[in-house]
């Protein structure tokens, strides 16, 4: 059985199917790249499989637990993390206390959360900036919060809403090994990314979205040589240059 | 600015510092100076209810008149028909103002009313309860509830000379119980919480965190420990009616300490009661008794109130974050 299984899973916005009966599994471990042209429904599905947007139909099954329906903060604490595009940080708060908050969500002991926040800062190499307020970061120190805020949760499977955009190639590398890291401690990664290099080196298995449809799913090299996938991106350049 | 800060015990020192020297001030002040620094305590107390909702929740209350005419008229109804302790009558307002506030909080989170559709809602649940009270016999209406004075003091009855110290020591206790409990609720994980859904409700859910849930809480802790003020207010002035207790001139005297002094920081409420319950007796005294060169705003009603809000206004121009708020910041770095 999958860590992950997303059956018949549909969503529509006023008539619009955002995502169209999408079916995939990730397992433990694995690293899956979720990738499509703007407006495929890459986020969407985020939101359906973190509870943040109800589903029309289907089923999201986790741990060999059925999930649909669950709210936001119950899929948290049963094990998936998740981080946003648009960076979500408790402004106002110092970077420990960020991270402290999720920790906490499912330890009943502050002082045991703040450990645990602390080690993960570290690991995030946070940890000089622990008593900055969150909102004084810049970018990419910033994205590193949100992943140690879903890391906190010590989660099975991690939801990563464009961690790697707005780096710099300097910053990004450092960030790519802590995610093969995470993903050699079983953790599942579905991530997804803009940065083509990035994710066809990082991910074991690519998952094409298009139209809200899964258009096609394989390794990477299958995906990249796929005409369907390659019409895809093309019509989306096409677009991009007639507009 | 707020944060959710680290060292309880310091804070709590400074309290218990703070409740010690105020501890001495009926021994040296009397008469009016005295009722005024009473009503100082009475601002403080609720603006710190008020703070818990309004600042460290961030859901901006415009009616939390309603939990101090809950926690008044409670104790008032108790004492006047069935000659019960104001204290039991204190506990019941406040478990009646935190049941209050948890269902009206949570139907107004239930449909997303958020910003200025939030607060007017809370005005309009003040409102209710101000209607509805006055159309109650039992509560005798519009007339009010007047407490009846006992022949000599009492604890029991809280109720005690003019002269007596104790009404600005029972005060006094009660504010001081009120900050410990806000203290020790925002150095705590549930405090945490709270403030982490103010800052950013999606990013708490997505760390685990029920956002609802610790709205709704955070509205019915500080409904309760408004309530609390409310009996002690009665207890004070003997007496109480719907406008008083419901209106919405209460509603602003309630959130104005928190606004002034700073929302969300622990200190602020009882730093702008500190400035506000003067400011208000001073601009009131100036057009009552003005010295010579302001001979012509001799009994000219309004004018202080005119002064008292162009000092406000001045205040959060200049100091933004309130002044407490505002100054703690500056100092920070």
């Amino acid at each position: 059985m999958s860590l992950l299984e997303v059956t018949h899973l549909s969503k529509s916005f006023s008539g619009l199917r955002a995502v169209d009966d999408v079916d995939f599994q990730v397992e433990a471990g694995e690293i899956v790249g979720l990738i499509g042209p703007n407006g495929a429904g890459k986020t969407t599905l985020f939101n359906l499989v973190a509870g943040r947007i109800p589903v029309d139909t289907g089923r999201v099954v986790f741990d060999g637990e059925d999930i649909t329906g669950w709210t936001p903060h119950a899929i948290a604490r049963r094990g998936i993390g998740r981080t946003f595009q648009l960076m979500r940080p408790f402004a106002s708060m110092t970077v420990r206390d960020n991270v402290t908050v999720a920790a906490a969500s499912s330890s009943p002991r502050l002082e045991t959360a703040r450990e645990l926040a602390d080690a993960v800062l570290d690991r995030v190499a946070l940890a000089g900036m622990a008593d900055e307020f969150a909102g004084a970061l810049p970018t990419a120190a910033r994205k590193r919060l949100e992943l140690a805020r879903a890391l906190a949760l010590d989660p099975q499977l991690l939801l990563l809403d464009e961690v790697l955009s707005g780096l710099t190639p300097a910053e990004r590398e450092p960030l790519l090994e802590l995610l093969v890291e995470i993903a050699d401690e079983g953790r599942a990664l579905l991530l997804v990314e803009h940065v083509m290099a990035a994710v066809m080196r990082l991910s074991q298995r690519i998952l094409v979205l298009h139209h809200g449809q899964l258009l096609a799913a394989g390794t990477p090299d299958e995906v990249t040589s796929d005409p369907d996938v390659i019409e895809a991106y093309l019509g989306e350049e096409e677009q991009l240059a007639g507009s | 600015m707020s944060t959710v800060l680290r060292d309880a015990r310091g804070q709590l020192l400074v309290l218990a510092g703070l409740a010690a020297l105020l501890a001495t001030v009926p021994f040296w002040l009397e008469g009016s100076a005295r009722t005024v620094m009473i009503r100082i305590i009475i601002s403080a107390g609720v603006g710190v209810g008020w703070n818990v909702m309004g600042g460290f929740a961030g859901q901006f209350s415009f009616g939390h008149a309603a939990y101090f005419g809950i926690g008044a008229y409670s104790s008032a109804y108790l004492l006047v028909d069935h000659g019960i302790s104001p204290w039991i009558g204190m506990a019941v307002g406040a478990v009646l103002a935190a049941a209050f506030g948890a269902l009206t909080g949570w139907l107004s989170f239930r449909y997303r009313l958020r910003g200025a559709y939030f607060a007017l809602a809370t005005f309009a649940f003040a409102e209710m309860l101000r209607l509805v009270v006055q159309g109650q016999e039992w509560l005798n209406g519009t007339q009010g509830l007047q407490v009846p004075v006992l022949a000599e003091s009492s604890w029991w009855m809280l109720q005690f000379s003019t002269t007596s110290p104790n009404y600005f020591l029972v005060g006094l206790g009660l504010l001081v119980v009120l900050q410990a409990i806000t203290i020790l609720l925002f150095h705590g994980r549930r405090g945490m919480f709270i403030v982490a859904v103010r800052e950013d409700e999606e990013g708490a859910e997505a760390s685990g965190v029920d956002a609802t849930a610790h709205k709704v809480m955070a509205v019915a802790v500080s409904g309760a420990m408004t309530a609390v003020m409310g009996t002690f207010f009665v207890q004070v002035f003997f007496f109480i009616d719907p406008a008083l207790a419901f209106g919405p001139a209460e509603s602003v005297a309630i959130l104005l300490p928190a606004v002034v002094g700073g929302t969300g920081t622990l200190w602020g409420p009882i730093v702008g009661a500190a400035i506000l319950i003067p400011l208000g007796e001073w601009t009131s005294k100036i057009v009552r008794d003005p010295p010579p060169f302001l001979d012509f705003v001799a009994g000219r009603s309004g004018i202080d109130l005119m002064v008292f809000a162009t000092l406000l206004i001045l205040i959060l121009l200049f100091l933004p974050k309130g002044v407490y708020g505002s100054l703690a910041e500056r100092f920070r770095r």
